[in-house]
């Protein structure tokens, strides 16, 4: 799933510290998920905004909601009879969602109130670590099911460099050396051999390098499906 | 490795089968040329060829290029580095070409340290290939003529081919086939990480020995002289991909601040004594950090002078 951490609220009041009614928007997709602006987030934000606004002397009307998911448009048109009844929205879902959001509702203000980090899961409870780096051409199966590209703070296709010491990056110390974590399963699993070839150069066309990216299902487009 | 591949100085010394002497130098933070000059002086006729460092411990400097450019006009030999942390293929190649025109013969591929560890950590890194790739890249330009594409070159650039080692990296057992791919997408020539746990590289050794490595590329072990027991200190602690004993440092503390500097010039002296006689080691790569004035002294008192 896409993970987000909240925004501090400082950032969050400055957004709209202008604004007197605002709408606090959630959705239900990853967002919930990860505990971060799900129904429950979003009120809990509201009321703290609520609060905070009325210390500064300058009261505030907030309202909350969720959508199912900000990413459909399908979800996004049932704003359609109340969005202007704010002078901005917040929207707690990843970056994606705001976009939607205005693009669709071209005369409102969306501010984020997330910050989008990385695709990935959690790891234990309250804990989430990253995985994919949606680079368009998977190749996980070539090292053991674990991807360099995205865990590897080189995204190096031969590792690990001379700065990998007990499993551990060189980077940061709460960082595990994914590569460190290929080899040993190369060699559990007695498939060492599959790390000594050079890999082919990586085309990143079909990652953001290539610019924005789309993707297209004809049989959907047709409406066959 | 009989026919000459670059023609380079380093590349003539060890196909002729002396035992390499190489030294390193970091340009300046800044434009003072001035200063790169006043190190080459100590460095000429002390070397077989010079590493230009690039952007070493991602500390922004002046490019390795230039630095490689002024040494080549002050008639001294560079070993161009390169960090695939800072460019993209595109820059590579034409950095490769514009280092081959402006006289340079050697270089070497490295991963690069990550610029968390530098004086701007807030920066994008590139990482489009990796060192090994970059070696693969190298040679395809020397020996096929062609860029990654598969265009032709128009005067391809003839380079020796060098890349890093570090035996001292986790997982150990690894290390040496993470050598034989290096080996095996083009290098020429390896230049180990400073070594000072002299019982492990010993291993490793063996190891690249038994795999008979040596024998497909000249390895040049690397040796830092320690100036104090702070600098060891700090090394142990800070360096990413150190391995640095307790026992090195112990043997610094035993004598006085004063003599710690000797000391720690004899620690090296030791160290190359015992790789001229170490099978497979076919040179030494001296990193004084720094301390460039001390590289005659330390050339002349290990016997490597006069240079071939
Ligand atoms: S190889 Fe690419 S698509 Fe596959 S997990 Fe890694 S970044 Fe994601
Ligand atoms: S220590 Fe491991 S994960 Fe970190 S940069 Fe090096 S190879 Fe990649």
């Amino acid at each position: 799933m896409i993970v987000a951490d909240r925004k501090s609220l400082e950032e969050i009041l400055g957004m709209v510290a202008d604004r007197e009614k605002i709408l606090i928007l959630g959705c239900k997709g990853c967002v919930t998920v990860c505990n971060v602006g799900g129904l429950k987030e979003a009120e809990i934000l509201a009321s703290t905004v609520r609060i905070a606004r009325k210390k500064e002397g300058k009261p505030v009307e907030v309202a909350h909601r969720v959508l199912e998911r900000q990413c459909d448009n399908e979800y996004v048109t049932q704003l359609a009879d109340t969005v202007a009844d704010y002078d901005a929205v917040v929207s707690m879902a990843c970056g994606v969602g705001p976009q939607f959001l205005s693009e669709m509702y071209p005369d409102q203000v969306f501010f984020p109130a997330v910050n989008t980090t990385f695709f990935g899961g959690a790891v234990q409870h309250g804990v989430w670590e990253e995985r994919c780096a949606g680079c368009g051409a998977c190749g996980i199966h070539l090292f053991g099911g674990l991807c360099p590209i995205a865990r590897c703070a080189k995204s190096l296709l031969h590792g690990p460099c001379g700065g990998s010491a007990n499993g551990i990056c060189e980077v940061h110390k709460d960082t595990a050396c994914i590569w460190d974590a290929i080899v040993k399963k190369k060699m559990d699993t007695g498939h060492l051999e599959d790390l000594v070839a050079v890999k082919p150069f990586k085309d990143w066309r079909t990652a953001r390098d290539g610019g924005p990216r789309r993707s297209i299902r004809e049989e959907l487009v047709k409406g066959n499906i | 490795m009989t026919e000459t591949k670059s023609g380079s100085n380093l590349e003539k010394v060890l196909t002729a089968g002396h035992f390499a002497f190489t030294g390193e130098c970091g340009p300046p933070k800044g434009a003072n040329a001035q200063h790169l000059k006043e190190k080459f002086k100590y460095l000429k006729g002390s070397v077989d060829c010079v590493n230009m460092t690039d952007n070493q411990t991602a500390v922004v400097r002046m490019s390795s290029l230039a630095g490689c450019a002024l040494m080549v006009a002050d008639g001294l030999e560079p070993n161009f580095q390169m960090v695939c942390r800072d460019r993209n293929r595109l820059a590579m190649m034409s950095d490769i070409l514009g280092a081959y025109a402006l006289g340079v013969r050697n270089m070497l591929c490295l991963s690069g340290d990550h610029q968390s560890f530098g004086n701007h950590p807030e920066a994008k890194n590139v990482h489009d290939i990796d060192s090994m790739q970059l070696i693969a890249l190298v040679k395809k330009m020397r020996d096929e003529g062609k860029f990654l594409n598969g265009e032709e070159i128009d005067v391809p650039p003839k380079m020796f081919i060098g890349a890093a080692c570090n035996p001292f990296a986790d997982p150990f057992e690894f290390r040496v086939h993470r050598l034989a791919t290096k080996i095996s997408a083009g290098a020429d020539f390896i230049q180990t990480q400073c070594i000072f746990n002299m019982d492990k590289f010993r291993d490793f050794m063996k190891q690249v020995v038994d795999k008979g490595l040596h024998e497909r590329c000249y390895i040049l072990a690397g040796v830092t002289p320690m100036k104090n027991a702070g600098m060891a200190n700090f090394m142990s602690k800070y360096v990413p991909g150190m391995d640095i004993p307790d026992s090195l440092i112990k043997r610094l503390k035993g004598v006085d601040k004063r003599d710690q500097a000797e000391e720690g010039i004899k620690i090296a002296l030791e160290q190359i004594q015992e790789f001229k006689e170490m099978e497979g080691v076919a040179g030494v790569h001296l990193m004084a950090i720094e301390w460039e004035h001390k590289v005659p002294e330390i050339a002349e008192r290990a016997g490597v002078l006069p240079r071939p």
